[in-house]
């Protein structure tokens, strides 16, 4: 009797025991693995959190009165770096459309040139009325636009080599419209005014905010909506992350990549007028190197160059991340090679985590 | 007699030099499950593909309803009634349930935005429905599991108010418990008319739900019985040997 009553009383004790113990092993291993899932899924739903971050990071470090002496965090150097960065941004923006269906536009830069050119050549050398010039501008740029997403959609060409065939292509035909000659600013000036509106800026305090800034912040604002509460927006993210899947989802895809190239194209028509406010007078050689800001740009600012993810107001907080190393760092009288040097550990750095938001899973 | 919902007459594909299907017709009543069985690339997933308007056939024709129609494209599919469950899911990942539900037929407001909030409570009601666990509905579906995914690419199906659905290897990524889920699934859009191509490897399963069974080999049918007149190992070597042998007999 005692030895049958006793067996089970054993037996209950050590399964309540093991129970305990099983149960805190679990929990243990659950909140590790727990902490660095809610990171990554937390990512994986804002993307633009990582720019976000290290925008605000390096803000606060340049701010530091021992690293820049209190020059950095003033209105009108804020001010400079939205300057500084604007056209870049504009020209992210562009590159964005493209990168987000998973292609990559090589020749935004040049036909950004292509096109102020065009707008300078008939505004100011050849007299032509300057809203006329512009309209030829913005033509010029949409038009190379539908001509990459043509080349892409009908002739089936990845999107790398027909930007980068259009690059050289756009580049060649600049230069021999232009025989590589500037168009000075006082011309400008002279002729048609309105092709530097964007250079013109409202003053408050000591900053100066230029409307090419503002016009920075619109076309962000804009495409934003445009991309995340319409159809077409949510066709383009569904093109970028599998354009098959969109296809039999119903979405006519090529049509669709088609809009995309063009507004892109318009977009890069936008930054082409700014630029000339901007940097005052048009020339051939000018923003050699915006092709790889631009791209940088957009991957800092956590868009994913496999398509179909990111915000794009990512590439914003990517420009300005640029600009205020750039500020920074020779603020506090560092040779400029180090934020270049920091510029390329970011971008390794920014599609590390890419790689590793897209491996998350349930 | 009623008119079948779908004739698929003499159809032929040929990818380069290989005929992926070659002379197949089928058809498909109202309130009926075929189920299309055979290898892998015996012509199963290209024929049905063909329906579906993800490939366009170089011989043949389809008729539904009594009518020939002109598949080009899944919208044309779409607009005879047809919805498609693909192996793929064909989902895009990085957008949520909902966007994936509505997607290509996005609600819009009055000023032609996406109207989020009734893409959101529709899909709920759906979900409700079919998946009553489903509660990830502002994920992006890449962060859900297998089975919700397929829930979600079964809700885009049904939602659409389908005559004739095809689902492609349903249950191939699911649990016990979710395959159950499907074949109740399917028991109750037949019993409101629908016609279903089912496709799957599983031949007990399909026993269970499919009216007739359809064998493919080689891009051609072997093939058609009504379940009741055959047994699983009749089904099991019309697959392997690729001849019929009720045919023979």
């Amino acid at each position: 009797m005692t030895d049958t009553n006793q067996t089970p009383a054993k037996g209950q004790d050590f399964e309540s025991s093991l129970d305990k113990s099983d149960k805190k092993v679990a929990e243990f291993e659950h909140r590790r693995k727990g902490l660095v899932d809610g990171l990554q899924h937390l990512l994986h739903l804002n993307p633009t959190l990582v720019p976000v971050m290290v925008l605000v990071v390096s803000v606060l470090i340049f701010s530091l009165p021992m690293v820049t002496g209190g020059k950095f965090m003033t209105m009108f150097n804020l001010s400079l770096i939205m300057q500084q960065v604007s056209i870049i941004g504009v020209l992210a923006a562009a590159q964005s459309l493209i990168i987000l269906t998973a292609g990559i536009d090589l020749s935004v830069g040049a036909l950004m040139i292509f096109s102020a050119v065009v707008m300078g050549l008939l505004g100011v050398n050849l007299g032509v009325p300057s809203f006329i010039a512009l309209i030829a501008g913005f033509v010029v740029a949409i038009g190379g636009g539908l001509m990459n997403g043509l080349l892409v959609t009908r002739i089936k060409l990845p999107p790398f080599i027909v930007t980068l065939g259009t690059w050289y292509i756009f580049l060649s035909v600049l230069r021999l419209l232009t025989g590589s000659q500037s168009i000075r600013s006082q011309d400008i000036d002279a002729e048609a005014p309105i092709l530097k509106i964007f250079g013109s800026f409202i003053s408050i305090g000591s900053a100066r905010i230029t409307f090419g800034v503002i016009l920075m912040i619109v076309v962000f604002a804009v495409l934003w909506y445009f991309l995340n509460k319409t159809a077409w927006g949510r066709h383009v993210y569904a093109i970028g992350d599998d354009k098959e899947a969109a296809e039999l989802a119903g979405i006519k895809t090529d049509r669709t990549l088609l809009t995309v190239y063009m507004a892109s194209g318009a977009v890069v028509g936008i930054a082409a007028w700014a630029s000339i406010g901007r940097v005052g007078s048009i020339s051939p050689n000018a923003f050699a190197e915006a092709n790889l800001q631009s791209i940088t740009a957009v991957v800092i600012g956590g868009i994913s160059l496999f398509g179909g993810r990111g915000s794009i107001l990512g590439p914003l907080f990517g420009a300005l991340i640029v600009g205020v190393f750039e500020s920074g760092l020779r603020l506090a009288g560092l040779d400029v090679q180090w934020q270049v040097f920091a510029i390329g550990w970011l971008i390794i750095l920014a599609v590390a985590i890419d790689q590793w938001i897209r491996k998350v899973s349930a | 007699m009623t008119t079948p919902l779908v004739q698929m007459k003499n159809i032929s594909i040929a990818f380069g030099g290989v005929h992926a299907v070659e002379d197949v017709s089928l058809d498909l009543y109202p309130g009926e499950v075929v189920g299309l069985l055979g290898h892998n690339g015996a012509g199963k997933s290209t024929l049905i593909k063909i329906l579906s308007g993800a490939y366009k056939a170089d011989a043949g024709e389809i008729w539904i309803n009594g009518k020939k129609v002109d598949i080009q494209s899944p919208r044309d599919a779409r607009a005879n009634s047809i919805e498609t469950i693909y192996q793929t899911l064909a989902l895009a990942d990085n957008l949520d349930a909902a966007s994936n539900l509505f997607l290509g037929r996005e609600l819009t407001t009055p000023f032609g935005f996406v109207d989020d909030s009734r893409q959101e409570a529709e899909t709920r009601k759906i979900m409700a429905r079919l998946n009553p666990n489903f509660k990830k509905l502002k994920e992006p579906v890449s962060a859900l599991s297998g089975g919700q995914r397929q829930s979600v690419a079964i809700a885009r199906a049904v939602y659409f108010k389908a005559r004739i659905l095809i689902m492609d290897e349903p249950t191939a990524a699911l649990g016990v418990h979710e395959t159950k889920m499907v074949a109740d699934l399917i028991t109750e859009l037949k019993k409101q008319g629908l016609g279903i191509f089912l496709i799957s490897h599983d031949t007990r399963e399909m026993m269970e739900l499919c009216d007739r069974v359809s064998v493919m080999k080689n891009g051609q049918i072997v093939g058609t019985e009504r379940v009741e007149d055959v047994t699983e190992d009749d089904i099991l070597s019309m697959i392997i040997l690729g001849k019929n042998p009720k045919a023979a007999a």
